[in-house]
């Protein structure tokens, strides 16, 4: 897990936020420049509603968000790679299907590295996975459905990790957007292996279909924007928790990747 | 509704020049009761929730006129499908108009002639382009969006609109790379198509696209 302490940063700002009020979080002595950037918020949105830019986040807090996406990229790439490099561990059948999503994430693996760098950032190495979790699915290699269902946990732990982050880039204009440009392909990817391990391409409840619950947890929500969206709806209840996908906090995400995630 | 009059306030609070912004959004309309009038969806964030609301009405009739007389030869598992999208559509719908409340868009009225519902190349091209669509239409509104909770609804919205995407692709060609196909999502940088309501980059622009199967005409006059 050494490879996470170095995104401990972009830590600091989640648990901040989880913990304290902003209030609370400016009494209690936090570091000056985080004390801005918090105060800054409200401005940001002031500024907006006058039709100004909104006040985006620092550089370096941007590239702590992207590097802690690039971690999760890293290890679906890494995941993707060794698979396809495994002889008769896909059917020819899927190899298609599997090579279109490899290229995504080595692509975005690169772009996250390219785009930290720019903002002046330092990208976080490979950390070294265990793609059996310490022998909990030790035939992740050798059984084409446990691969498959490792594959469908990290598409949608992805998706919710991205939709999670968005709000910290909010104002952060083309790297936001590149960040929405790459969840939503993680939809696509999620959608797709769902489906070829036969079940809806989307998310119904919290249903798991094997996979630890924590990945799932929440998506049975149907209050939207503070409103029940099954009360002001015909469709059943169902269909509207498969409506909307729900975000996860990078701690969340982080306990999900962990116990893949060796140093 | 409680949620968006509460936010509403806040801001109003915060500044008096939001209140112009937030009533010019609100009755943009000027169809008239007519049938070829056009509605503008307005701006700010209100405006971008009534282009996402426009868009939505257009998917949700679409799938439900589909689901009403499914073409020749719909095999169960695409009629599942099909249902499964027109009620997560229905229920985006609903959801807009209500958290919308009194500044949302009126209802539009479709117009799907250039659509042959009996035809299951016709239904389901028509599905792949409203799908992609709503994705890169939300993904390149994103960043316009000031506040963090309708940033977040339209993250969750979008990744369903990204899944049905690549469902309705899978449908059309089964074992192949188009669920995120090469057209959509770049290869070198592996992002997924994005763009501003009225950008024309790579066609004709998402306002333009979605008219063509509009009686009551949209624009996003303040938008980018």
């Amino acid at each position: 897990m050494k490879a996470l302490e170095t995104i401990g940063e972009s830590f600091e700002k989640d648990v901040i936020e989880k913990n304290f009020s902003r209030r609370e979080a400016l009494t209690k002595g936090l570091g000056f420049g985080l004390k801005a950037a918090l105060v800054a918020i409200p401005f940001g949105i002031f500024d907006a509603f006058n039709n100004k830019a909104v006040a985006g986040p620092s550089n370096s807090d941007i590239a702590s968000v992207l590097n802690f996406a690039l971690t999760l990229e890293f290890l679906e790439s890494n995941f993707y790679s060794t698979g396809l490099s495994t002889n008769g561990l896909i059917p020819a059948s899927d190899k298609t299907v599997m090579s279109q999503i490899s290229k995504h994430e080595t692509a975005h693996v690169a772009l996250l590295q390219q785009t930290i760098t720019t903002l002046g950032g330092t990208p976080v190495k490979m950390p070294t996975f265990d793609f059996t979790a310490g022998g909990t699915f030790s035939d992740v290699f050798s059984n084409y459905q446990t691969f498959l269902a490792l594959s469908n946990a990290f598409e949608d732990t992805g998706v919710r990790a991205y939709k999670g982050a968005a709000p910290s880039l909010l104002g952060a204009g083309a790297v936001l957007t590149a960040a929405l440009d790459i969840h939503s392909v993680e939809a696509r990817h999620a959608s797709e292996v769902r489906r070829l391990r036969k079940l809806k391409g989307w998310i119904s409840n919290a249903e798991a279909n094997g996979l630890p619950a924590a990945i799932y947890a929440g998506e049975d929500n149907v209050t939207q924007l503070n409103l029940s969206v099954t009360g002001i709806t015909t469709v059943p209840a169902v269909s509207v928790t498969e409506a909307f996908d729900e975000p996860l906090t990078m701690t969340a995400v982080m306990a999900i990747a962990g116990p893949f995630i060796k140093k | 509704m409680p949620v968006r009059r509460k936010a509403f306030l806040k801001y109003t609070a915060m500044s008096g020049a939001v209140v112009a912004l937030g009533l010019e959004s609100c009755h943009k309309s000027n169809s008239g009761g007519g049938t070829s009038g056009t509605t503008d969806v307005g701006g700010g964030d209100t405006g971008i929730l009534n282009f996402a609301y426009a868009l939505e009405q257009l998917e949700a009739a679409f799938y439900t006129q589909v689901n009403a007389s499914f073409y020749t030869n719909a095999s169960p598992a695409e009629k599942a499908v099909l249902q499964d999208i027109m009620n997560h559509e229905i229920a985006h719908r609903d959801f807009f108009k209500a958290a919308l409340g009194s500044k949302a868009i009126p209802a539009l009225k479709p117009d799907f002639s250039s659509i042959d519902f009996t035809s299951r190349t016709s239904v389901l091209a028509t599905a792949k382009a409203f799908e992609d669509l709503g994705v890169s239409a939300y993904n390149g509104a994103g960043q316009y969006i000031t506040s963090s909770e309708y940033l977040t609804i339209a993250g969750k919205i979008v990744s369903v609109e990204a899944r049905h995407a690549a469902a309705i692709r899978d449908l059309i060609n089964p074992g192949s790379g188009d669920f995120a196909g090469d057209d959509v999502v770049s290869p070198t940088t592996g992002l997924d198509f994005s763009r501003t309501p009225n950008s024309t980059t790579g066609g004709a622009s998402i306002v333009a696209t979605a008219n063509i199967y509009l009686v009551t005409r949209i624009s996003a006059t303040q938008l980018p």
